[in-house]
């Protein structure tokens, strides 16, 4: 049969962001996904690098509007392991408990977009309905729906009060409720399964090796979560008392992606719930003096999967470098194991639930005029060995890279 | 006479503005069953309004008469079936012999057209789109002629003004445990001709952008909008003519029962929408040539058994 090209995007209403797939048609079967991305790239790590240290978590928490506390979150934890301290019991607590408050969020928004690319529109606004509540309780403690700017290097940025954490309380409660609600109503439904189960099936071993994270992995089978793994903050505590578990379901399909998330969501009820019942009193901060010439990591469990911070310092208020990998930057490969033979339909499906989020990913632009570049590996290396050079040039010493 | 019932009642104005209230209708419960506040009642009117005014843009690969023909010819043949539904309701022996096979056929043109539309445009998304219209075409047409066809035999006439006359002597059809089957099938048939979730993937925005619809634009796409919009107030006048005894003026309440009838059928057309996720084509086939062309043969046979 005769292949068909089928465009979608980069403009797309299936696409939140502008990014173009194109799929290759046999009849109504997907045969191979090609993607281009690159329509959305900030120069994110290249602006953190004229920045100070204290401004770059409102940066960084611009990269994704959604786990807009993700970023900063791993850029702290950077920033500590590279000065070697830690923040006080509370500041720890409060920065996990926005966290939490974040995936809760952005579980429901993804559950509301899965429903409207399948046509259930009903669920879509039903979810975001119910994703309000939280939206509510995060304004209440912080002061923002959105951007919480509530980590800062050496602790929080904010305290919270106990009367924002009552209602806090509240609301969980009542999400708790129309979660599971949700969970009987729409993850039982008969025609749901018929439309999700066995779709997009990706195997542990592709799981593992496309290093798919967070819920995209773990419903294949992959108990792979940074809060257990390697615990920060208040995440050690609370798996201590069995506050919490990690969801790991077998199957790998959407089904399973979409029942993660939903389990997820009650998982970090009863984990906020926990924290704040749990919140120590005291500091909320350590104060942070010069920081030194070195570097550091930090790595936070994104609703996304694992985010991971690298900074640079050379001694001066500024990072020298910053790298961000987004957890989707691994997650979005995993099209290439699950979608081949599936329905145009399915396909659809399949690439939204990675809930990709290509803004956060995306970390170069080529520019060029009327033509089409593709880059190999080889430019790439090419390209990440100049500049390099260039750095070592800048900071003055010499790493024992090969010459090319 | 012809002229006036074609183009102002119960044809064309009439259907027009039927029609769209009903597609109002239908927006305004989806949106309280979505906790919104929905449109006001004239917002169809302003949308077609506003799609007649704007610019037609034709594909560059478009075959040109096809692609403008296409809409103008579903608009009609919608107005025409509007118009044959109305004028037999209201006087039942002013049909003709066969006419529920022309009701039929009538009732496919608009899907016909949007496929012949949609390849002409020759654009990717929709010659996709047009490919799912005809495998669905194909799909719900086996059940909706079973079901027909009960009704032919049990009210042994081919006319439809015989139907409705049978049922105003022996009861609705629906009455009865074959007419209830049956119901159930010809509803969710109604429900894939007007294109509406679950059965909605020839169009699936989150899939094809619009699919068949999507290289239409300005006056075209409105005429496609405003020949579904007389098709959602055809259809269901059709239900009711079949299955319920259809509209009777002359009857006192007549009216009245036809309009709650009328709006129970909407209803659950738009209930039905809220509650399900969009089918894969394929599922959609098995569905009809399945389990739905089963259960209408069962009906059929009960029907004969007189049940």
């Amino acid at each position: 049969m005769k292949k068909t090209i089928l465009p979608i995007g980069p403009f797309h209403p299936l696409l939140e962001e502008p990014e173009f797939f194109t799929l290759y048609l046999e009849g109504e079967t997907v045969v191979k996904v090609d993607l281009r991305i690159g329509y959305n790239h900030r120069g994110h790590e290249k602006l953190a690098t004229g920045l100070t240290w204290d401004q770059v978590p409102f940066l960084v928490e611009r990269i994704c509007g959604i786990c807009s506390t993700s970023h900063p979150y791993a850029y702290v934890l950077a920033v500590e392991d590279l000065l070697d301290i830690k923040a006080p019991p509370r500041g720890q607590y409060i920065r996990s408990l926005i966290g939490e408050m974040e995936r809760i969020h952005s579980h429901l928004l993804w559950l509301g977009l899965a429903g409207h690319f399948i046509g259930y529109n009903t669920v879509w606004m039903w979810a975001w309905r119910y994703r309000e509540e939280i939206l509510d309780a995060c304004e209440k403690l912080t002061g923002n729906r959105n951007h919480y700017a509530m980590c800062r290097v050496g602790g929080a940025r904010r305290d919270v009060t106990q009367e924002a954490m009552d209602f806090t309380m509240q609301s969980l409660d009542s999400n708790e409720r129309s979660t599971t609600m949700f969970l009987g109503a729409i993850v039982d439904d008969p025609v749901m399964h018929k439309r999700l189960k066995g779709v997009g099936v990706l195997t542990k071993e592709d799981a593992i090796a496309y290093a798919a994270t967070g819920p995209t992995s773990r419903p294949s089978g992959v108990r792979w979560d940074v809060r257990e793994t390697d615990p920060y903050d208040a995440y050690g505590a609370s798996l201590k008392a069995k506050a919490w578990d990690v969801i790991v379901l077998e199957e790998g399909d959407v089904f399973a992606k979409a029942a993660a998330r939903v389990l997820e969501v009650l998982e970090s009820i009863k984990l906020c719930r926990w924290l704040i019942e749990n919140m120590p009193d005291g500091e909320i901060d350590v104060k942070v003096g010069n920081i030194p010439e070195g570097e550091g990591c930090g790595r936070h469990e994104a609703p996304r999967g694992e985010v991971f911070h690298y900074v640079r310092s050379d001694g001066s208020n500024k990072p020298i470098r910053h790298k961000v990998r987004a957890p989707t930057f691994t997650n979005l490969p995993t099209y290439k194991a699950s979608c081949p033979g599936e329905q145009i339909a399915d396909v659809a499906l399949i690439t939204a639930a990675i809930d990709p989020c290509y803004c956060c990913t995306e970390r170069v632009g080529v520019v060029t005029r009327n033509r089409r570049n593709t880059l190999t590996q080889d430019d790439l290396v090419k390209l990440s060995v100049e500049k390099t050079l260039e750095i070592e040039k800048k900071i003055g010493r010499r790493s024992n890279l090969a010459k090319i | 006479m012809e002229v006036f019932n074609y183009l102002v009642f119960p044809g064309f104005l009439f259907a027009t503005v039927a029609g769209l209230l009903t597609w109002w209708l239908d927006r305004k419960v989806t949106a309280r069953v979505q906790y919104r506040v929905g449109p006001p009642w004239y917002q169809t009117f302003a949308d077609v309004v506003k799609l007649m005014g704007k610019e037609v843009l034709i594909p560059e690969n478009a075959r040109k008469t096809g692609f403008l023909l296409a809409p103008i010819v579903a608009l009609s043949a919608s107005a025409l079936v509007a118009t044959m539904i109305g004028v037999f309701n209201m006087n039942w022996s002013a049909g003709f012999v066969g006419d529920i096979i022309v009701f039929w056929y009538i009732l496919t043109i608009p899907s016909i057209m949007l496929i012949l539309g949609a390849a002409a445009s020759g654009g990717p998304l929709s010659s996709v789109g047009s490919s799912r219209e005809i495998k669905m075409l194909l799909a719900y047409e086996v059940p909706f002629i079973i079901v027909i066809t009960m009704i032919i035999f049990k009210a042994d006439t081919l006319s439809f003004g015989g139907i409705i006359k049978y049922q105003a002597g022996h009861g609705p059809i629906l009455y009865s445990v074959s007419g209830v089957i049956g119901f159930i099938v010809a509803l969710l048939c109604v429900q894939a001709k007007l294109g509406l979730v679950p059965f909605d993937a020839p169009e699936a925005e989150t899939e094809l952008g619009g699919g068949i619809l999507y290289d239409y634009s300005g006056a075209a796409l409105g005429a496609f909008k405003l020949a579904k919009a007389m098709l959602f107030y055809t259809l269901p006048i059709f239900m009711i003519s079949l299955f319920w005894g259809g509209v009777q003026i002359g009857n006192g309440l007549g009216i009245l029962w036809a309009v709650l009838k009328y709006l129970l059928i909407i209803v659950l057309i738009t209930l039905i929408r809220n509650t399900n996720p969009r089918l894969r084509i394929d599922q959609i086939m098995k569905f009809f040539w399945g389990k739905l062309t089963l259960l209408a043969i069962v009906a059929f046979i009960l029907s004969v058994l007189g049940i």
